[in-house]
């Protein structure tokens, strides 16, 4: 009965997304003032039946209702409570159902944040929301409808997937999903702006928080899911260009350009269907990577729900979202020209390099995934496109890229002077590079070529992004949450890049068959192996093995690598021990048992990994200081022209009834 | 025409493109079997119905059979029964049940109560044997030619359209052969690995 009634909420919350799309968007088309105060109402309603439907199936879950087809297939009643919660997204049907919630808690933020913005533009941007959300209600309900009873019911269920049982991955899809869809927020206001055909750029300035807030979490969100994927899947791996990390991977680098884009066009008025187009490439590319991981168009390690029928009713919707606010994009565009210029070198052009580069990175990425459908669809027979192709051409956009950072972020805008920060920056770049010679030859040996120019980059995003706050300091100025937050945000950025240079060359991995007592040197490490034992989980069996590690005789650590057996799916799971530290990983999976007593192992040493995860999110904090600094303290005035939140109601006010 | 309806004719671009690669996905998704082509696996199992004599892999020998890996414990298992026992009934081919992790007091009450599509059922109580066969998950089916090689795999629950379309071709075109599958009193369904 419970399950009949999360059903109908869902609906329900159709029809309520419906009303939201069709009052926010004819509303101000017909100048109706009181369709405008519906549409609030609606999108609550809608969030609130949305939460019911959710709720109910939480509950099939955590009571083991195995009536429902869903519950039956991800679930199981040996499977601890927690997990039982979060097999709420382990396959398709109740991702999808997250996808909406998510959505939900997005509009629910923009309804919460609509006294800044003229009610109209408002109603617009809910009503670009209510269409997406209407789009993917219906599809679940129509394909992916996770309220089907199995009748007869089975006694027990199927069990969640190995592979899913995992604290990373409860809380992994939530942030994903709050990046992805967050977009969504930047694409609603893009799409309001070129409803009304605005000509000021008061729309930039109000993207910006949301923008920047998406990306932070996407940007936790893919750290996590990389950190998941090391330690899990057990191959030692943190990125593998697979279909669904780059798919996760390209929004976050358009949501970058369109960061700075964005700044552009608020405080200077140029970029403006730039910034439009990547607001739209943004949203477009996580739809696309739904499409994508969902349709089974693309074979992954990580999709667990591919069914082309599905597939050709998210092309629809596809074609109804993307193409539509393209085609807005094709007609208004033209009338949102920009109307100013800059100088070759200043800060206009340093962002404008900023987004070329990261566009065509973007691209690379996108290229690459699709590279083995265009190559299939010409005939050319099957593609297999991974590190070889990514690693390298990557580097050819990001590499200068990340050279400019340290210039752009001190050049002025309009016109070309490096300024007062002309000096510090070269000092910097002294330093960075005697910091990165004596770091590749010295304490990290055996350098790739790249390594020392990686090392320079890094230390010097993170030794620049440091001088505007220590000037700031030393003259006690007030430092502005906006300028705290971009040095945050690229200090990660450098800390990330040294995390990846010195993995990249630094690493040594090793697979060894060895018997108990044996032992395998890794660098300064020593791994000797103690022996197997069998276990016995709530849910499963399988073997521990004991690594004892040794540094110059003196014991570091005793790593215990599992492999274990799923009953009720057969699966077979490696857990790889790790030792984790700032300075390095040492890494022990097991492999199989080769007889005579020995074990096939796999022994890694990665200095620095941890920096690539601290760096991501140090990135996101950069972008959270920012979006929540810039609340809290709209009144500080920083010398820039920024118009400042709290004046924001009335200015708006006046261009609002300019359409 | 202007630059700005560029990005709406890539996106058009980009449609055709993942037109084309849905049309294709059904191909790409049938994980084949390494197996297939290959002679089955070798097993010896308890015998469900008869603890005596244990089932081997030589009673696959000499006709066509279908092994099916099932469980009691599984959802899709219960969903594809209806379908095992009308293959049954049209006596075409013998079904091999190997029951997968599961408990032998459970698949007999479930066989009592469901009715048994089975000629023998084996017990593959840890799951071993499904690893030689490459199970994924089951209910997973094969196709044995007389010769005892994997002719064809099904991963999913079989139904009466999976059975038409993938399996009675792949059997009828040997048809009329002497190893037809009609008969399977024809084979030495006794020998079992007493041999």
């Amino acid at each position: 009965m419970l399950v009949e009634l999360g059903h109908y909420a869902l609906i329900l919350a159709l029809m309520l997304a419906a009303a939201q799309a069709f009052f926010g968007l004819a509303g101000p088309a017909l100048k109706r003032e009181r369709w405008l105060a519906v549409v609030p109402s609606a999108a609550c309603g809608q969030f609130v039946f949305v939460s019911l439907a959710v709720g109910v199936l939480v509950h099939a879950f955590v009571d083991n209702d195995f009536s429902v087809r869903y519950v039956a297939e991800n679930s199981n009643s040996a499977l601890p409570l927690f997990y039982r919660v979060t097999a709420l997204w382990g396959a398709h049907e109740g991702s999808m159902l997250l996808w909406i919630l998510v959505l939900g808690v997005w509009t629910m933020a923009l309804v919460a944040n609509t006294r800044a913005l003229p009610p109209a533009f408002a109603a617009r941007a809910l009503g670009v929301l209510g269409i997406i959300s209407c789009c993917f209600l219906l599809f679940t309900l129509v394909t992916s409808n996770p309220f089907v009873r199995l009748i007869p019911a089975v006694p027990d269920g199927n069990d969640l997937n190995p592979v899913l049982q995992d604290p990373a991955f409860a809380v992994h899809p939530p942030i994903l999903y709050m990046g992805y869809v967050g977009f969504s927020v930047s694409f609603a206001l893009a799409c309001a702006a070129m409803i009304e055909g605005r000509r000021d750029q008061l729309w930039a300035h109000w993207m910006r928080p949301w923008t920047v807030m998406a990306w932070a979490f996407l940007a936790c969100g893919i750290a996590l899911g990389s950190w998941w994927a090391y330690y899990e899947l057990g191959w030692g791996g943190f990125w593998f260009w697979d279909p669904v990390e780059n798919a996760s991977f390209m929004p976050w680098l358009v949501g970058t350009a369109l960061i700075h884009s964005l700044a552009v066009t608020d405080k200077r008025g140029l970029f403006k269907s730039w910034t439009l187009l990547l607001a739209v490439t943004a949203f477009s590319l996580s739809l696309l990577g739904t499409f994508l991981v969902r349709s089974g168009v693309l074979v992954s390690v990580h999709s667990f729900a591919a069914d082309p029928s599905r597939g050709i009713f998210i092309l629809l919707l596809l074609v109804l979202m993307i193409g539509g606010a393209l085609g807005l994009y094709a007609w208004r565009a033209p009338l949102m020209k920009s109307v100013a210029g800059f100088e070759f070198i200043s800060r206009e052009s340093f962002l404008l390099f900023n987004n070329i580069l990261l566009t065509i990175a973007a691209a690379v990425v996108f290229g690459g995934t699709l590279a083995p459908l265009i190559a299939d669809t010409l005939g050319l027979g099957t593609l297999s496109v991974g590190p070889p192709y990514f690693n390298p051409s990557f580097l050819v956009p990001i590499l200068p890229l990340l050279s400019l950072v340290a210039l752009g972020m001190h050049a002025r805008w309009r016109r070309g002077r490096l300024g007062e920060a002309r000096r510090p920056l070269l000092l910097a770049l002294g330093v960075s590079v005697v910091l990165a010679l004596a770091l590749s030859l010295g304490v990290y040996a055996h350098p790739l070529p790249l390594t020392p120019i990686g090392a320079t980059v890094g230390l010097w995003i993170i030794l620049s992004a440091l001088i505007d706050p220590l000037q700031r300091l030393r003259r006690h100025l007030r430092l502005p949450a906006s300028v705290a937050g971009m040095s945050i945000a690229h200090i990660g950025l450098g800390i990330f890049v040294l995390g990846i240079t010195f993995v990249k060359s630094n690493t040594i991995e090793r697979d060894i068959a060895l018997k108990p007592g044996q032992s395998a040197q890794l660098g300064a490490y020593q791994f000797r192996y103690d022996g197997v034992q069998e276990i016995v989980g709530p849910n499963y069996e399988g073997f521990r093995g004991q690594v004892t590690i040794t540094r110059d005789g003196k014991p570091v650590t005793v790593l215990y690598p599992e492999k274990r057996s799923y009953w009720v799916q057969g699966t077979v799971q490696t857990t790889a021990a790790i030792a984790p530290a700032l300075s390095r990983d040492l890494l022990a999976a097991l492999g199989e048992d080769v007889g005579a007593g020995a074990w096939s192992l796999r022994l890694q040493y990665r200095p620095l990994i941890r920096l690539v995860w601290v760096g991501a999110l140090i990135m996101a904090l950069g972008g959270v200081t920012a979006v929540i600094g810039r609340r809290q303290g709209g009144l500080v005035a920083n010398g820039a022209a920024l118009p400042v939140d709290a004046m924001a109601p009335e200015s708006v006010r006046e261009h609002g009834g300019a359409t | 025409m202007n630059r700005f309806v560029l990005p709406l004719a890539a996106f058009a671009l980009l449609l055709v493109v993942l037109l084309v690669g849905l049309k294709r996905a059904p191909e790409k998704n049938n994980l084949p079997s390494p197996l297939i082509g290959k002679s089955a696996p070798q097993f010896t199992l308890p015998n469900l119905f008869d603890n005596t004599r244990p089932l081997s892999s030589e009673a696959l020998k000499g006709h066509w059979s279908l092994v099916n890996v099932w469980g009691t414990w599984c959802v899709e298992c219960r969903a594809e029964h209806a379908a095992l026992l009308q293959i049954k009934q049209q006596a075409r081919v013998p079904i091999i049940g190997i029951d997968w992790k599961d408990q032998d007091e459970d698949a007999l009450a479930w066989l009592a109560q469901l009715g048994n599509p089975y000629e023998r059922v084996g017990t593959d109580h840890d799951g071993r044997v499904a690893i030689d066969w490459g199970v994924y998950g089951a209910p997973e089916s094969f196709l044995i030619s007389p010769a005892g090689t994997v002719v064809y795999k099904h991963i999913g629950a079989m139904t009466p359209q999976v059975w038409e379309r993938d399996f009675l071709p792949r059997i009828s075109a040997t048809l009329g052969r002497p190893e037809s599958p009609a008969t399977p009193a024809s084979a030495p369904v006794g020998t079992g690995s007493g041999a």
